[in-house]
C-alpha cells in the first residue's frame, strides 16, 4: 500500500513523514522518530507501557495507527522533564518513592498519571487506583507507584498554591 | 503484531463515509474508536482492504436530549458517557456500565457505536440496551432506518446492520424519572469481559414492580433478553421469592461457552448471581 504523508507534533516538535496505513503509532514514534520511552509491553492493549498522550487523552498507542495521529498533539515521556532536563514533578516523585523497580511501566505510568493529574489535580488513593487501572506493573505491587503519584499532586498543588 | 495491509480513508462527512462503503463493498470496514477492530486486524482475524476511519464526523458526536428520549450518538466515547451530567440525571445506567468497560485509555478512544454494533457478545452496551429498549438508527446508500437493539444482534459478531450501513445514533426512550437500574458484572480483572453480567431496569409504585426489563452479557452468542425473568417480578413486591424466580428463568436461557473464565454450568451460576445481585440494587433504586 502506498505511504500516506503525516504531520504531527511530538513533544512540541513539528514532525512530518510518510508511513504505511498499517503502521501502528508505537511503531512511528519508536522506530521511526527513535523516541523509544513509550515501551511495547503486550501489544494488546493490556498492559499500558506503550501509554501517550494524544490530543489531551492517554492512548496505547499499540493500538492506535499512526495515519489516525495525523494533526495531532502527541507528549511521550520525553516530553515531561523540563527543557534544562529538570525532572517533571512525577518524575521526581517516582525516584523518591520507588515508584518503579525494572522500570519497564515506568514511560507509561507516568504519562497515564500526568494525564490524570490534569483532570483530578487532587485525587484520592482510590481515583489513583482507577486512574492507572490500564497500566499494568508487575514489580511494585503498586503501592509505591500510587504514593508516588499522590506524593506528586501535592507538590505540584503547593506550587501552584505558592504561584498565586 | 502487524496488521494485514489496508488503504485508510478519512472522510468528511457521513454521505462521504457512506460512498466509500458503497464503492468497497465488504472489502470496506469502518472504524471508530478502534478497539475491537484494530486488535482483530494484528490478529489477522480482520483484514480488510479499506479501512473508513469515523474519526472526523462531527455529525456523530454529541449527546442531547429530547422531549421523551436521549440520542447519543454513535461516536460517543465512554469516557464523555462517564462524564455526561445529562445521562448521569436521566440515565445513570450508562454511566454506571461504561465506568465497568476496559480500563482508562481504552474508554477514551473506545466509542457507545463501536461497542453496540461490532456484535461481540463479550461487549457490555449491548445488553444495556437491550434492557433499556434502546432503538439503533442505522444509515446506508438507502437511506435510513431505525432497528431495535432487541432485534439487532443476529449471532456473534453478526447483527442487522447490512452492508454498507453505519450505526450514526442510539435513541433510549427516556426511562421513568424515579426508576431503578443497575449493571452487575463479574470479570476476573481490569478490562476483563464478563465471566456473566446482567443489566436491569425495573420501576416500582406502592411497593410493587410494575415493570423490570433484564438482559445478560457474555452468556450466549448475542446479548440476551429475558423477557420471562422480568415478568417474574411485575406484579410482586421484588422481594426474595420473586427474584430468585427471575433468576431461575434468566439462567434457563444462557448457553455460554466454556472458556478461561470458567466452565459453562460456572458461567451460568454466576449469570443468576448478577441476576440476584442487580436486581436487589435496582430495588433499593426505584420508587
Amino acid at each position: 500500500m502506498a505511504k500516506m504523508h503525516i504531520a504531527l507534533r511530538v513533544n512540541n516538535r513539528q514532525v512530518e513523514t510518510l508511513a504505511e496505513p498499517r503502521m501502528l503509532l508505537i511503531h512511528l514514534l519508536r522506530e521511526e522518530l527513535r523516541i523509544t520511552g513509550p515501551h511495547i509491553g503486550c501489544d494488546t492493549s493490556h498492559c499500558g507501557a506503550c501509554t501517550v498522550d494524544m490530543n489531551g487523552k492517554s492512548v496505547k498507542s499499540c493500538t492506535v495507527f499512526a495515519v489516525q495521529a495525523h494533526g495531532a498533539e502527541i507528549i511521550t515521556i520525553e516530553g515531561l522533564a523540563g527543557a534544562d532536563g529538570s525532572l517533571h514533578a512525577l518524575q521526581e516523585a517516582f525516584r523518591e518513592h520507588h515508584g518503579l523497580q525494572c522500570g519497564f511501566c515506568t514511560p507509561g505510568m507516568i504519562t497515564r498519571a500526568y494525564r490524570l493529574l490534569q483532570e483530578n489535580p487532587n485525587p484520592s488513593e482510590t481515583e489513583i487506583r482507577h486512574g492507572i487501572a490500564g497500566n499494568l506493573c508487575r514489580c511494585t505491587g503498586y503501592q509505591t507507584i500510587v504514593r508516588a503519584i499522590r506524593a506528586a499532586a501535592e507538590r505540584l498543588n503547593s506550587a501552584k498554591e505558592a504561584a498565586e | 503484531m502487524i496488521p494485514a495491509p489496508f488503504e485508510y480513508h478519512r472522510p468528511r462527512s457521513l454521505d462521504e463515509a457512506i460512498g466509500l462503503l458503497a464503492q468497497h463493498g465488504e472489502d470496506a470496514r469502518v472504524v471508530a474508536g478502534g478497539h475491537s477492530l484494530i486488535p482483530m486486524m494484528k490478529l489477522r482475524l480482520a483484514k480488510p482492504e479499506h479501512l473508513v476511519d469515523l474519526r472526523d464526523l462531527d455529525e456523530l458526536r454529541g449527546i442531547r436530549s429530547e422531549p421523551d428520549a436521549v440520542v447519543i450518538g454513535a461516536l460517543a466515547t465512554q469516557h464523555e458517557l462517564i462524564g455526561s451530567e445529562l445521562l448521569a440525571a436521566k440515565c445513570p445506567i450508562i454511566r454506571e456500565t461504561s465506568l465497568q468497560i476496559a480500563d482508562p485509555q481504552v474508554r477514551y478512544c473506545g466509542t457507545l457505536g463501536g461497542n453496540v454494533a461490532n456484535g461481540d457478545p463479550g461487549n457490555d452496551m449491548p445488553a444495556v440496551m437491550v434492557a433499556l429498549g434502546a432503538t439503533y438508527l442505522v444509515k446506508g446508500a438507502h437511506g435510513e432506518r431505525d432497528v431495535a437493539a432487541r432485534d439487532f444482534y443476529e449471532g456473534a459478531y453478526s447483527t442487522a446492520l447490512r452492508e454498507g450501513e453505519i450505526l450514526v445514533a442510539v435513541r433510549i426512550h427516556m426511562p421513568a424519572d424515579r426508576h431503578g437500574y443497575a449493571y452487575e458484572k463479574q470479570k476476573r480483572k481490569v478490562g476483563d469481559y464478563a465471566t456473566a453480567a446482567a443489566a436491569v431496569v425495573l420501576t416500582m409504585s406502592a411497593g410493587a414492580c410494575t415493570s423490570a426489563a433484564i438482559a445478560l452479557t457474555n452468556v450466549a452468542d448475542t446479548p440476551l433478553f429475558a423477557k420471562d425473568a422480568g415478568e417474574a417480578l411485575v406484579g410482586t413486591a421484588a422481594d426474595e421469592a420473586a427474584i430468585s424466580e427471575a433468576a431461575r428463568r434468566a439462567q434457563s436461557i444462557t448457553s455460554p461457552s466454556a472458556d478461561g473464565r470458567g466452565p459453562a454450568d460456572f458461567r451460568t451460576h454466576i449469570a443468576g448471581v448478577m441476576v440476584r445481585r442487580a436486581l436487589a440494587r435496582a430495588k433499593e433504586h426505584a420508587g
